[in-house]
């Protein structure tokens, strides 16, 4: 399959990943066969990771608690950031873990029940780490926009029934 | 008391889009596949330009013919996905809407009685517009086996010598063709021979699925004969805005002008100033709506084809014109009963001309959500209709 058209099923399946197969073909104009294989062939690479679902946690009764953590490392010799990456990001509490440029090494994003358990994380894993040097915690009081959606975006179609 | 009325005006019937509406507002529950524009909002970064304008102040009359900025980026456009250069200073004028620039390009034009050719079906405004103009609209009737495009041939028989403008509505509303290069060729031929101007209205260029648009200015010896409107609202959902323009020979432009100065003034301001950044930087948005479109005119197409319902493949705009001749019944029929029995309005092809009976427009400027939705009723009601007549 072009590459475009791989790259028009991936944009697709990133906004809605429970699209019908036969559909997500037709759409992009190539055969189901194709696309299956396309799909499964962009999973075994790597380039499909996985088909997550966007929840917007606060309009159920479960609690969670998210929190962004800047944190600044001392990079290993011949290991650089990797190693002490992968301590982190191997705690299943941990969502997302990037490396950035700027100020601080890496950004921790953490999803606990409570207040007190993202914090226990940060003073009793996370700083105690050998290579951490500092770590920064910012509690996220309100989500407005996740993953490309608008959170709470209800809009009515305004415009008028019929027009040439 | 005397007749306060023109007859001309009166003498024209009101669109035929109209009296379907008013059947469609009364039904509140009704799903609509009716509508002409972009279901997409304007792009973020076009609208806060807008609103930066405001805050600035910009709030006074431009020059007329719009302003300087505007007109530079509508002609470094037209440079860069025709190849046409245009003097931003004598050969643009940026209307209100595409179809301003429809009406004063006829009425600079227009000498009593010469004719005008429209091909349907097409737009609602251009045989009104001619009339208004003093014209003679001489209608061409556009036929599904050429996919409904303009062959040289029709374009022939349609000239008398009293022939003065072709209308050239693709890519079409409501038909959703389009007119490839070859077939632009077919007609420049005929046009050039028979001296004959043309404005072309090629509001839905940015929306094709079958390789780029070309112009018909873009063509050896047509820059100066052609009027090409275009305008921001089909490509970039800015319908609301009300901004379109208008190019071609500095003399018809000079003309438009003056109509457009002593009945308009000027296009918003506010616009204007949105038009420049949605030229500047809205190219990926176009690119990403028309994405959109074309995955769900792909859609439709194989839908179409699942329920046997005869349809040609359309490349253009954000329509496709079903025909529904084997139900022996109107177009009109068709979409009042479909609007009655399964709520879904879909708007008959009579009301874009004669010779779009038997056939519908549905537009998929809707989500692939509400496409199949209403798709799912329309099978269900053309299973009904087949079996009444079985």
């Amino acid at each position: 399959m072009e590459e475009n058209k791989k790259e028009e099923l991936l944009r697709i399946i990133e906004k809605n990943s429970r699209i019908d197969l036969k559909e997500l073909a037709v759409m992009v104009g190539v055969s189901e066969i194709d696309a299956v294989n396309a799909l499964e062939e962009m999973k075994k690479d790597g380039i499909i990771c996985a088909y997550h679902t966007l929840i917007n946690w606060e309009k159920t009764s479960i609690e969670k608690v998210t929190a962004l953590i800047e944190v600044r490392v001392t990079p290993q010799r011949g290991q650089g950031f990797d190693s002490i990456a992968e301590r982190i990001y191997n705690y299943p509490e941990v969502r997302s873990l990037y490396l950035l440029s700027g100020g601080f090494d890496l950004m921790v994003i953490l999803e606990g029940k409570t207040l007190r358990e993202v914090s226990s994380f940060v003073s009793d894993k996370l700083s105690t780490l050998d290579t951490v040097l500092s770590t920064s915690t910012h509690f996220i009081l309100k989500k407005y926009k996740d993953h490309g959606t608008i959170l709470n975006d209800k809009k009515d179609d305004e415009r008028e029934m019929i027009t040439p | 008391m005397r007749n306060p009325l023109a007859d001309t005006i009166v003498g024209i019937k009101p669109s035929g889009i109209r009296k379907f509406f008013d059947i469609v507002s009364e039904m509140k529950d009704a799903i609509s596949l009716g509508v002409g524009e972009p279901d997409f909002d304007t792009p973020w970064h076009v609208r806060e330009e807008g609103i930066y304008s405001l805050e600035k102040g910009k709030t006074f009359y431009t020059s007329n013919s719009g302003i300087k900025e505007l007109r530079q980026e509508i002609c470094n456009y037209l440079y860069r996905s025709q190849k046409i250069t245009y003097d931003p200073m004598k050969q643009v004028i940026v209307t209100v809407g595409g179809s301003e620039a429809i009406d004063i390009s006829l009425r600079a034009m227009i000498n009593p009685g010469d004719e005008v050719l429209i091909p349907q079906p097409s737009y609602v405004s251009y045989e009104p517009c001619a009339l208004l103009a003093g014209a003679k609209p001489v209608i061409i009737n556009l036929k599904a086996e050429n996919e409904f495009r303009l062959t040289a041939a029709e374009l022939e028989e349609a000239i008398t010598e009293k022939t003065k403008i072709l209308i050239l509505p693709f890519p079409n509303n409501p038909t959703g063709a389009i007119m490839e290069k070859k077939d632009l060729e077919a007609i420049v031929e005929v046009i050039i021979k028979n001296d004959i101007y043309v404005i072309s209205d090629e509001i839905y260029a940015e929306l094709t699925y079958k390789g780029k648009h070309v112009s018909i200015a873009s063509l050896p010896g047509m820059q100066e004969r052609t009027i090409l409107i275009n305008g921001f609202s089909k490509a970039y959902a800015m319908t609301g805005w009300r901004l379109g323009y208008a190019c071609g020979p500095e003399e018809i432009i000079r003309q438009m002008t003056k109509i457009h100065q002593f009945a308009i003034m000027c296009a918003p301001t506010t616009a204007q100033y949105a038009g420049v950044e949605a030229l500047k930087n809205g190219d990926e948005d176009v690119a990403k709506m028309r994405e959109s479109y074309n995955q769900r005119r792909r859609y439709l197409v194989n839908a179409f084809r699942e329920m046997g319902l005869e349809c040609f493949e359309p490349y253009g705009a954000f329509y496709i014109f079903p025909c529904i001749k084997e139900f022996g019944m109107s177009s009109d029929e068709f979409a009042t009963r479909f609007l009655e029995e399964e709520k879904v309005a879909v708007v008959p092809g009579t009301a874009f001309g004669d010779c779009g009976e038997g056939f519908l427009r549905i537009s998929y400027a809707y989500s692939l959500e509400r496409l199949k939705l209403a798709i799912g009723k329309l099978e269900h009601f053309i299973t009904k209709l087949r079996e009444e007549k079985s």
